[in-house]
Parts: structure tokens; sequence; C-alpha cells
């Protein structure tokens, strides 16, 4: 099946006067990784909290499943989220920070409720860190947590935050490996921030390209072709950045 | 909610159609229901070959059921799962042999936490008198390289430790001399001893509760503050940073606040000292029919400048007390936002008791010696 899950619609960014992105337009089919890509400051992760419902736009729309935009005052979101340091509530375990929408959205008994959080901890390969607090893990081992938590509920949709900063090319390599598991076991629509080539062509399908100058998308489509075929130079600088010698 | 979506087979429950979350609490309590019964030897297959589809958290129930069956000697396995289904079974392990069970971390003993409680309490007083030693050695450095010091913040802290605190100083004060005076002019009044209200409140002010009150009160604004702000740049690398760049912590950012406090402190001790007696004089005109000048008269000739002096020795000592414990208690903070609001409290709670424990020092030390 491939409809489209999320529609954004002539999407206006900023506050007050300042205007960060202007009229941005794209959709996200289901089963896709998908990729809001962009050099430092163009507002990528700013995009992101308006797709989530964070941020009421200066104009435009988002809608998420036919659902319209998100309302995150009611229910819980049709969606997961992991935000860029991972976000873990510091003063509860690993255990609790994934049981914590469980217990809160379900009428699953304790048991059924920590058999779910060690089976996500395990899909994350985190089987033996139940039991720790956030301040104990590795920066990886945070956002593998902050995976394990957004999935607690089994969304068909996750936002990925810069999955890959300060990671290392190993960890970096096995969350990306992980994000393309859970694509293809589960059909799950995976929107991601970064900037990180390696994992651009290691998982994105179809991306956008924001520009802080321009404060619109530049580019959007295959990010493979858009390395090789793209005439915009600010693309190709992107994609092809010159090693200093 | 749908019924089950399994039928029961001989020693297999088999599942069919699409095994979605929102159903997992009510097919949860008819697997426990199903499953209960067996007993070693027993075997009991999940069978999946007519599954459409199972989420995710399914998946962890029916491996779960699994590794529990199989620990009761029950034979369990899930099978014949079409190749969209077993990639989720396998992702989630259920075709591998189950992990022991998750044994938990123990609850430690009511003697084990004493025990933690005591080695905690001496660790502490080790680290507060290590910073103490840090904090002597920076100052012999700071002999020879002057500038290495951040003099600039010296007013700074002054202003928000000081003169930000006179207020909330002048009030309390003012109140403690007023209660004092009251409950003591009840007393009094019974011997005729009205007079003797001044001394009773000049003494106990100017040696024990002016200083005391106020250091307490400038633990509560200060020694928190300066804990948070030091724990926040600890956690987010800042305080790192200023080693990188060249900037001992101790110089930069523990100096100064001790030095501010060791200025201001006293200062608001005799403020403190003044107002608490005006506390008194209040009580003294209104309830037992002194005058002014007879109740400041007995006020001066029941204090020595002894009196006055030794409670602001006393406040010296506290100021270097709560800047050393809030700033060590700062630089000790990690993990984050948690771990910043666990040393603040843990400041202030530290703080408190060591300004109580010098106060009962310096009162068997002066008794010692008649001060």
């Amino acid at each position: 099946m491939n409809d489209t899950l999320i529609t954004v619609q002539g999407l206006t960014m900023g506050w007050g006067e300042t205007v960060l992105q202007r009229d941005a337009s794209f959709t996200v089919e289901r089963g896709d990784i998908f990729a809001i890509l962009g050099g430092s400051g163009c507002g990528k992760s700013t995009m992101l909290r308006y797709l989530i419902g964070l941020e009421q736009p200066l104009a435009g729309a988002v809608d998420i499943a036919g659902q319209g935009a998100p309302n995150l005052e009611v229910g819980y979101p049709p969606f997961g989220v992991m935000f860029q340091s991972g976000a873990l509530l510091g003063s509860m375990t690993v255990g609790e920070n994934v049981a914590l929408p469980l217990q809160q959205w379900t009428s699953l008994p304790p048991d059924a409720i920590e058999a779910i959080v060690l089976a996500k901890l395990k899909l994350v390969g985190l089987q033996d860190a139940e039991d720790k607090f956030p301040a104990e893990l590795s920066g990886g081992m945070k956002k593998r947590a902050a995976i394990a938590r957004a999935m607690a509920l089994g969304p068909e949709l996750i936002f990925l935050d810069e999955p890959s900063a300060g990671l290392d090319p190993v960890s970096s390599a096995g969350l990306d490996a992980l994000i393309l598991s859970l694509n293809k076991a589960f059909g799950l629509t995976v929107v991601v921030v970064t900037h990180e080539l390696p994992s651009i062509f290691a998982i994105v399908r179809r991306c956008v390209m924001l520009d802080r100058k321009s404060k619109s998308i530049i580019a959007r489509g295959d990010p493979r072709k858009l390395r090789d075929e793209s005439g915009d130079a600010r693309v190709h600088e992107f994609f092809n950045p010159r090693k200093e010698t | 909610m749908a019924g089950p979506h399994f039928r029961v087979a001989p020693s297999a429950l088999a599942f069919e159609g699409r095994l979605v979350f929102s159903e997992a609490a009510g097919l949860w309590q008819e697997l426990s229901k199903q499953v209960e019964p067996l007993q070693a030897g027993q075997a009991l297959d999940f069978d999946l070959s007519r599954v459409e589809s199972v989420d995710g958290g399914i998946m962890a129930l029916l491996v779960h059921l699994r590794a529990e069956l199989r620990q009761r000697h029950v034979r369990c396995e899930i099978v014949g799962a079409q190749p969209s289904v077993q990639e989720i079974v396998r992702l989630y392990r259920g075709d591998e042999e189950p992990a022991a069970p998750h044994p938990g971390r123990p609850a430690p003993g009511g003697l084990e936490q004493v025990g933690a409680a005591t080695v905690h309490f001496l660790e502490s007083t080790r680290n507060v008198l290590g910073f103490l030693g840090d904090m002597i050695l920076s100052m012999v450095g700071l002999l020879k390289e002057p500038r290495t010091a951040n003099w600039r913040e010296v007013p700074r802290i002054m202003e928000r430790a000081g003169a930000d605190a006179v207020p909330i100083v002048v009030l309390i004060n003012f109140l403690v001399g007023f209660v004092m005076a009251f409950q003591g002019a009840v007393q009094l009044k019974q011997f005729g001893a009205n007079i003797f209200v001044a001394d009773l409140v000049g003494l106990s002010i100017a040696r024990e509760l002016g200083p005391l009150m106020t250091a307490i009160i400038v633990c509560g604004r200060s020694g928190a503050a300066f804990a948070a702000e030091l724990g926040s740049m600890k956690v987010s690398e800042e305080i790192d940073a200023l080693r990188t760049l060249g900037f001992g912590p101790m110089s930069y950012l523990v100096l100064p606040r001790t030095l501010a406090l060791m200025l201001v402190l006293p200062a608001l001790t005799l403020l403190a000292d003044l107002v608490a007696i005006l506390g008194g004089l209040v009580v003294g005109l209104v309830s037992l029919d002194l005058t002014v000048v007879a109740y400041l008269n007995e006020t001066r000739r029941a204090l020595s400048a002894w009196d006055v002096f030794s409670g602001v020795l006393k406040s010296v000592v506290f100021a270097i007390a709560i800047a050393l414990i809030a700033c060590q208690q700062g630089f000790a903070a990690s993990g984050g936002a948690e771990g910043v609001g666990r040393r603040t409290t843990q400041a202030v709670v530290s703080i408190l008791f060591a300004l109580i424990l010098l106060d009962a020092a310096f009162t068997m030390f002066f008794h010692r010696f008649g001060l």
C-alpha cells in the first residue's frame, strides 16, 4: 500500500515578523523513510516541531493520516518522536520511561506492560539497560531507548530528530540498521531530520532540502539522484562537500 | 472490542486475521486464561499461519508467554508464520531460546540503607574538606597569578547575595526580636523585671540568633542559587570548557563567591542585630511601658563589643561554609536537570546541618574559654 500519510501544505514557519521557512509543501507516503535535510540553522528541527504539533504555523497546514494537525492536548498522538538528546525523563529508569505511555494509554496489567517494555528494549538492543537511569547511558544508548519509548504504543509513524548526531560511525550505522529493520518489519513510516550524509544515503528514500537564505525548499526527491543529478549549486555542495586539503 | 483472534486447537492456539495493539488487553486476558491450567510435559504452540499482520506489542506478549510456558516445562513454539510475520517473530526473538528471567534490582535491606547513608555522610564530609584544601591551594596560587581570579564577579555576587537579601533579612530578624521579646515579657513581668527584656533580646540576638538566622536566609537564597548555577554549568560542560580555556574553576568560580559571601554576611548580620533589637524595643514600648532611652541604655549596658564581634566572627565562618558546600555540591552534579535538582537540595540540607554544627562548636569554644 502506498498512500499519503503526511500532507504539508503551504507551511510558513516563524514567530512575529521573523519567517524561517515560507510556503513549504510536500507529502510523505506510508512506509517511506523521508528526510528533512539542510545545513545548520535552516529550520529542519523547527519544521519537525511544526509537524508534530509543538508549534503553530504562521500560515499553511499539516495533516497526519487525514486527522488534520496533531493536537497534543488530546490523548496520545498517532506517532512517536525521538528528540535529538533522547529527552528521556532523568528521574525514571529506562524501563519506566518506555512503560510510561503504556501505563497511561492502555489497560494492560503490569506483567503485560513489563513484557512489552522488555521486548521493546530488546528490539533496540538495550535488554540489559531496563533498570539503568538515563544518566548512566551513552549517547547512542539514550537514542535507542528514546526510540523504544517512541515505539511503545506501536505507532505507524515515527519522527527522529538528528538520530546520528554525536554518535561514532559504528553506533550511527547500528542506529541506521535499526531504523531500516523497523521500517521493513512493521512498514513503519519514518520522518528523519538529519544532515549526516552516510545516514542519508543508507536509509532515506525521499527527502526535501531546506535553504536558510531563500527560506524555501530547494530540492526534493531521492537523495542519491539529487547528489548525482542536481544542477543546483547549493544542493550539489550539500551532497558533495569540498574536502579542505 | 472484537473477540479473541484465535481458535483453540489440539495442542495449539491458532491465531488469525490482523492482530492490532488496541486489542492487546483483551487478547492478553484470554491468553492468560488459556495457558494457566497447562502443566509440565504438555504442549501448546502459537500457530500464526492465518495471521495477516501482527503489531509489535502483541508479538512481545506472545514471545513473553512462550518464555513463561517453557520455564514451566510446557513445550511451546511460534509456528507457521508467513514471511512478513516471521520477520517480526525474528525481530522479537520469538524463534530463539528464551533468556533466563530478568532478575531485577534487589531492594536494599534496612541495615544496608543505614550503612550506605553513613558512608555517604562520611564521603560528603571528606569531599567538602578536600574542596576546602583545593580552595586553599588555589588561594596560594592566586598570590602568584592574581589575574586568574574572576574579581569582576565579586561585586555582582555581593549585590545578589547581599543587597537583594536585605528586605527578607530585615523582616525576619525584626519578627524574631519581636517574638522573643514578647515571649520573654510574659515571664519577666511576673518578677517585675521588665527592663531585662532588652538584655535577653540583645544578647541572644547578637551572640546566637542574628548570625544564625541570617546565615540560614543566605543559605536558602544564595547557597541554593550557587549550587544550581554551578550544577547547570557542570552538566552542560561549561566548567570543562573553562578548564580548556585555562581558567581554574576554583579561582574563577568558587573564590569570587566565597569572598563575596565573606563580605556581605557580616554586614547582613549587623543589620539583623539592629532590626531585631528594634523588634524587641517595639514590644518594650507597647507591652512593658518602657521608654526608648531606658531600653536602649539597658541594651548598651548588657552588650559588650565582644558580644557583637563574636556574632560577626561566626558569620564569616558561616559564609565560608555556605559558599564551600554549595559550590562543592554544584561541582558534583551530574545527569541533567534531575542531578542539578538533587544536588541543590543536598546543598541546602548540608549547609543547614553545618551551620548548626558550627554554631554549637562556637558556643562550646566561647564557653570553654570564658569568651
